[in-house]
This record gives C-alpha cells, structure tokens and sequence, in this order.
C-alpha cells in the first residue's frame, strides 16, 4: 500500500465549495495524510525540516490547490522555493524524492474549452503546467499529468461536484493500491479524463 | 423576633434541602421551592402558618425579577427581535387569551374569563429559560423563537397588571397596595392625578438615563461593595415606594427604570446585585404558593382540576403548532416549541393573587386555577423528558439528510476581561472583524471613556463569580484576559476553569514567570504582554541599521517561531531551578542566563534556505 502526501494551499478555503468536497472525500482515506498549507504557516515561515520529512515518509506527493495565474498560489511557491533544498532533492546527492510519483490536483474557473489554441487561455492545461513538469523532472519524480476540475466560474452543479469528489477518491485509492496504469495515465491530458481506461478495477 | 427567625429557618431550610434536590432530578428549582413548600405546609409537616402575609411580602420579589427583566432588555436588542417579539409572541397571547377566555365564558361572567384567559396564556419564564439553559438550546432557533415568546409575555404582564383592576365585579379587599403612608393621591382632582403619574414616570426616566450615572459612578469610586448594593437596592424600593403613592403598579415603576438603564456600564453590577435578593423572595414566594395549595381540594375535584390541567396544555400546544406553521417553523422544530411554552407560569400566581385581592376573581376560583398552573409547572420538565426520549430521536431521522451549513451564522460570545491599553486595541480589532465581545472593567474612568466611543464596557471586578455569570460566561465560546494584575489574571482563570470548564482561555501574561504560572494551570493561549512589540521594535532597528526589510522581517518571524519553541525548555529548567534559588533576583538572572544560551542556538542558517541565483555545484 502507498502512503499518498496531500499538500493543500488555498488561502480562502471556506469559500470554494469544490475544494471543500476534494477534501472531505479523501481527508479521511487510509494512508491518506492531508496537509494544509495556508493553516499550518499563516505566517509563511514553513518549517522545512517537518516538510521534507512528511515527504520522506510518503510515497506520493499531491498538490492540491487552484490554478492561479496559470500557477499555484502563493505558499505553494514558498514551498518549493524552500522545502526544494540542493543535495536533497535536487543535485548529484539529492534524490530524496526520486522514484516518488506527484501530480497536481487542480481547480480552474476556465472551462475546458479555454484551454486550447484557440481558447481564451491560449495554451492547454498540460502546456501551462509545464514548470511543475520540469521540477518534478529535476527532482527524478514520477510525473503524471493533473486532476484538473473545469469550469468553476460557471457555477459547477452540485450532481457534477459530486462526481469530481468522487472520481477524486477513485483515483487515490486506486493509486494507493497499486491499481492505476501508469504508462497510460502519463500520456493522457488530464489524469481525470479516462479514469476506467486507466485503473483496474479488482 | 425569635419566631420570625425560627420561620425564616424553616423556608431557608426547606429551600436548601429541596432545590438541591429538585436540580439533581432536572426539574429545576422554582419546581423545587414548590415542593419544599408542599412539604412544610398545612398538608405537609404543618410547620408554617399565616402564608398570606408572607406570599403579600414576598411579592416584591416579583418587582425586582420585572426590574432585571427590564434590565436584560435593551432597547436596541428589543428592536432587533421585533419581528419575532410581536409577531410570535404577540400571537401566542392573543390566540391563547382568546382560546382560554372563550372556553371560560361558557362557565364563568366575561369579566373573568377575560382576566383568566389574560393570566393562563402566560408560560413559565423561569422553568422554561432554565431548562432551556441547561440543555445548550438558548442560541438554537427554535430556543431563540421560544424566548421571544417569553419576552413578549413579560412585557405583556404590565399592561395585564393595568387591565385587571378595571375588571373588577366584587368589592376591593381594603388592604392591597392602594393607599400610602405618605400622602392619599386619591383626594387630588383628576387632572392633578394624571399629572403627578406623568411627572413621577418623567422623574423615573430622567434619573435613570442622567441621574444615575453620576451617582454610581461616585459609589463605584469609593469602592465599597455594599454601598453599591445598598444603592442599587434602595433605587428599586424608592421605586416602587413612588409608583405605590401615585396608584400605579410598582413593577411597571422598576421595568421602566430597568430598561432605562439597560444601556448604563452599571448593568450587570445592578445585575448581580439585585440578583440574589429576587431569587430569595420570589423563592419564599414559591414556597409560599407551594404552601398554600389546597389538597383537599384537589383530592375532592380531582376529575375536574386533571381535566381543566390537561386541557390548558393542550389548548396552549394547538396554539403553539398553529402559530409555528404561520411563521414557517421547520417541522423538526415545531413539536419543541409547542411543548416548551404549553405550561402555565410563575406569574400566574401573582396575577391570580393580584386578581383577587382586587375583586375581580374570587377565591374558590383561584384556588382551583392556581393548582392547576402548579401541576402544569411540575408536568413541564417532563414534557420536555417526553419530547427528548421520544419525539426528537424520529425527527432528527428524518431530517439526516440535511447537512449542516458551512456558514456560521451564529453568534459567536466573547468575554474580554480587562479592557486598559492592551485590551483596547484587542477590543477594536474583534470588532472590525465583526465579533462584538462583552467588556468588563474595573477602572470606572475607562468604562466611562470608552463607553462614549460606543463599546460595550461594564464596569465591575471581574472576578467575582455572578459579575461574570451574568456577562453570559455559562454560554460564552471565549474568555480573553487583558488585565494588568498578574494575581487577579490567575484569579479569574481558575474561577473560570473550575465553573465553566468548556469555555476557551486566552491571557496575556505580564512576563515569562506569569506566563508559566498559567502553563501551571494548563492555559495554553498565552501572549507575553511586550514581546510583540519588542519584536515589531527590532525589525525596526534592523531596518535603520540598513538591513533589507524583508531580511530584518525574515529574522523577526524566526526568532518568534524559536522562542515559542523554547518555552517548553525554559518551563521545565524553571520548574526544575525554582528551589535552588534564594531570591527572586537570583531566578531573574538565572531564567536571562537560561534564555541567552538558548538565543544562541538559534540557527539563523535557515534564513538563506531558498534558492541561490546559482546552482551551487556550478
């Protein structure tokens, strides 16, 4: 069984409802460990000896958090500005993150069709989340591209909520138990966009 | 003399042995003064007599329960609770008045079917606020729509009190509260009348609004305890004396005064003052009633007084239903509200009283109805027994499928002890984000002060125990303290611990020992009075000594995140050096020799933790 290493940065939590029902589906998973950002440092002052730890002690490592300005907010920067050490996870003596699988858990307020050529966006999801793929590259991880919730701004339905929240904790679990095809998960555009072509159910 | 004694003996005595017990078995204690009165009466041990006199005396306790009733209502607060106040409230008396009065008229001439239907829609302030207290339910919904039925029928009895002298059929008892020592209003002509009770309620309003201000606050000054409560006493007679002199009911005379200074700093000293002087005569009062139930009576109409008892319960439930339906009450909150409001109140036996020492209602009558409000009363908590076991469980089911709101409405109680140069500051940041605490202080000139600048201050020593009771510490989320006195600081945290253990603590510790005699007592909210500032003040000569600012920050935030990891250490050391030292002075030096060593060890290397421009290995 993976130990799965959520870190969660949102700075106005109580009012995204999305983000509230990712949360609640997984925060209580077995081998599940969530772990907010904005709460535990409301200062910024992250404590990185406990960060690299809580990494050293999972074997995958989740970024949740909305995409801001084709990005993450703030914390989530912090984080990897500090926690990201030379010679522990990155340089000839760093590997303490390599093998571990990551991705990002993302929630957009753009619709799926703004991300494209010719979206108001300019450039897919994949294209814009590059930076994260080049770090986790650096850092010998095992990439896989994003859980990605769309189209926020138009007011997601509750019933579609739901589902996210649930396809949410399919995927960690299945990830978790080793049931996920990871070659086929990598060559998708989204992790979330086939979820029964790429688990095995048992 | 040695009789009068010997009587109080026996009420106090009753009172201590059956209230107690009463509470233990949640029937609450104005059930528990009726029974010790039961059992001291003419149909008990038969340790008392001549009841009248003392129910005539005892009375008064129900001027100063209307005087701190008055007290509890703002104006504002009434303005804010309108809405429900008028139109729940206002339906309940007049739907249940009408119900019961018509009912009456079958049997009985108008006049007193009036009085009875205005006496019966009345329900039990006391029982239902208690349990309701006691059940955490006061800042729920359905506890907030109950109390504004409570309220409305508070206000509801002046007016009643007015009302049933006119309708008076037999002739007045000559002995009731008619007629002064002092002068006979009732040889003036009727227009001199009218003006001596405009300018008496003119005198009332206009010394409680300007007058009183001064002269508590003289009081306050000379810091006399019982001054005060001599004061704040001789205010609610003087009262009642003038109102009883100009012919108009004393307890109009105190809810006036009352609601007058509800708005005063002096509120809940008044409060607390006048507290235990209500609830020691309207419990002799109690008894008295207790006493004074007939139980031949009610053994020889027995049929009649369980018919007439379980009718007014559920005349008054309908009433209740119906009225929660038009206001659009949830379903699983309809049932609580009809059966916490369907018994007959304490103020029935007053008003019965009352009514038939004026004539309108004649003694066989009131006895009956009192027995019947009596038994309605004792059956009230286990209603509520009824509705917790049996009703509420298939409701709640039912309503599962709800979740509860992400949004907190409610409102969230805080208590802020100490409100001098700290607490000021503290105060107006709660308030900008909308959290309204209830100050307490007891320098008389900050109270005055900041009560211009429209905080809510009250003035009072915030460690006496029903100061705080009363401030709603029973209710309360958080208590703050900001006081400058390190022993009262203590003080008050183990009042605080040992009577509301669920309330949260946050102190401010004058220095580093007073914030470890707090971790003493298990505070874990503790903020070292100047070290904020010390901080802040760093960070500023870092930054005139040309540091970058955001460095000078980045130091400020670490050697606070050290410090608080080093207090546990330096807690232990302390603890572990107190006995080897001599004097105070030694264990100053010592605790400084402590914390430098500490402040050394502080790895300041975790400020460059982040990336470098270069990649070091190039």
């Amino acid at each position: 069984m993976n130990k799965i290493l959520i870190l969660f940065g949102h700075p106005a939590f109580k009012r995204s409802t999305i983000n509230a029902a990712l949360r609640e589906a997984v925060e209580t998973l077995d081998g599940v460990t969530f772990h907010d950002l904005y709460a535990s440092y409301p200062d910024f002052l992250i404590d990185v000896r406990h960060e690299q730890q809580l990494c050293e002690s999972h074997d995958i490592i989740i970024f949740q958090h909305p995409f801001y300005w084709y990005s993450t907010p703030a914390i989530v920067k912090e984080w990897f500005d500090l926690v990201l050490e030379h010679a522990w996870a990155y340089g000839s003596t760093g590997n303490a993150l390599k093998g571990k699988i990551t991705f990002q858990a993302l929630t957009a307020g753009g619709g799926k069709e703004t991300y494209g050529a010719d979206g108001l966006n300019r450039f897919t999801i994949r294209e814009l989340t590059t930076p994260f793929r080049a770090t986790a590259n650096l850092c010998g991880m095992d990439w896989l591209p994003p859980f990605a919730v769309l189209g926020i701004h138009q007011g997601l339905p509750e019933k579609d909520r739901v589902r996210h929240a649930e396809d949410y904790r399919r995927t960690l679990i299945a990830l978790r138990d080793n049931r996920v095809d990871l070659d086929r998960a990598r060559a998708g555009e989204l992790l979330n966009q086939d979820l029964n072509g790429i688990i095995n159910e048992v | 003399m040695e009789a009068f004694l010997l009587k109080l003996m026996i009420f106090l005595g009753a009172a201590t042995i059956a209230v107690p017990l009463a509470r233990k078995f949640k029937l609450g204690s104005v059930l528990g003064y009726l029974i010790a009165g039961i059992v001291i009466g003419p149909f008990g041990l038969s340790l008392i007599d001549n009841i009248e006199a003392i129910m005539h005396f005892t009375e008064f306790g129900v001027v100063m329960m209307l005087f701190l009733v008055g007290l509890e209502l703002k104006p504002s607060l009434l303005w804010q609770m309108r809405t429900p106040i008028l139109g729940m409230g206002g339906s309940q008396v007049m739907l249940t008045f009408t119900a019961i009065g018509l009912v009456c008229a079958f049997f009985l001439p108008w006049q007193q079917s009036v009085a009875i239907g205005m006496i019966l829609a009345l329900s039990s302030t006391a029982i239902v606020l208690s349990t309701l207290r006691e059940k955490g339910l006061m800042n729920t919904s359905p506890g907030q729509s109950i109390f504004s039925v409570l309220l409305c029928q508070d206000l509801a009895v002046i007016p009643m009190l007015a009302l049933l002298p006119l309708l008076a059929t037999a002739a007045m008892h000559s002995d009731t509260h008619h007629g002064s020592a002092m002068f006979d209003i009732t040889t003036l002509p009727a227009y001199l009348r009218l003006i001596v009770v405009l300018l008496s309620i003119g005198f009332i309003y206009v010394l409680g609004k300007y007058g009183s201000r001064p002269i508590f606050r003289a009081i306050a000054a000379a810091r006399v305890r019982e001054v005060f409560v001599a004061a704040a006493l001789a205010l609610v007679i003087g009262i009642s004396l003038l109102m009883t002199a100009v012919g108009l009911s004393p307890a109009l005379g105190t809810f006036i005064a009352g609601v007058v200074l509800a708005d005063s700093e002096y509120r809940h000293e008044l409060e607390s003052d006048i507290e235990p002087f209500k609830g020691l005569l309207l419990g002799i009062f109690f008894i008295s009633i207790g006493a004074s139930l007939n139980f031949t009576l009610i053994g020889d109409q027995f049929w009649m007084i369980g018919g007439l008892v379980s009718g007014l319960i559920v005349t008054k439930a309908i009433v209740l239903l119906v009225i929660a339906k038009i206001f659009k009450m949830p379903v699983t909150e309809r049932l609580l509200f009809s059966v916490a409001l369907a018994q007959g109140g304490e103020f029935a036996f007053v008003l019965f009283q009352f009514a038939r020492s004026n004539g309108v209602l004649p003694q066989s009558v009131t006895e009956t109805l009192i027995s019947v409000v009596a038994i309605s009363m004792f059956l009230a908590p286990l209603l509520f027994l009824l509705h917790d076991r049996l009703i509420a469980p298939r409701l709640q089911k039912a309503a599962v499928e709800r979740k509860p709101d992400m949004i907190e409405t409610e409102e969230r109680s805080v208590i802020l002890a100490g409100f001098g140069r700290l607490g000021t500051d503290l105060g107006r940041m709660l308030i900008s984000a909308g959290i309204k605490p209830v100050i307490l202080d007891h320098n008389e000139s900050n109270v005055d002060v900041l009560r211009r600048f429209g905080f809510e201050v009250y003035y009072g020593d915030v460690t006496r125990l029903d100061l705080l009771e009363s401030a709603g510490a029973a209710e309360a989320e958080l208590l703050i303290i900001t006081l400058g006195d390190h022993e009262k600081s203590m003080e008050l945290v183990k009042m605080a611990q040992k009577h509301y253990p669920r309330l949260k603590i946050a102190v401010n510790a004058v220095d580093r020992r007073a914030a470890f005699e707090f971790m003493d007592l298990g505070v874990t909210t503790i903020r070292r009075e100047t070290f904020g500032t010390a901080l802040t003040l760093g960070q500023d000569a870092l930054q005139l000594l040309g540091f970058d600012p955001y460095e000078a920050y980045k130091i400020r935030r670490l050697f606070r995140n050290k410090d608080k990891e080093t207090m546990p250490e330096l807690y232990r050391i302390h603890r572990q050096d107190e006995d080897k030292y001599i004097s105070m002075y030694q264990q100053h030096n010592a605790n400084l020799a402590d914390l430098m060593t500490q402040d050394r060890e502080i790895d300041m290397a975790e400020l460059d933790k982040a990336w470098t421009a270069a990649n070091p290995e190039t």
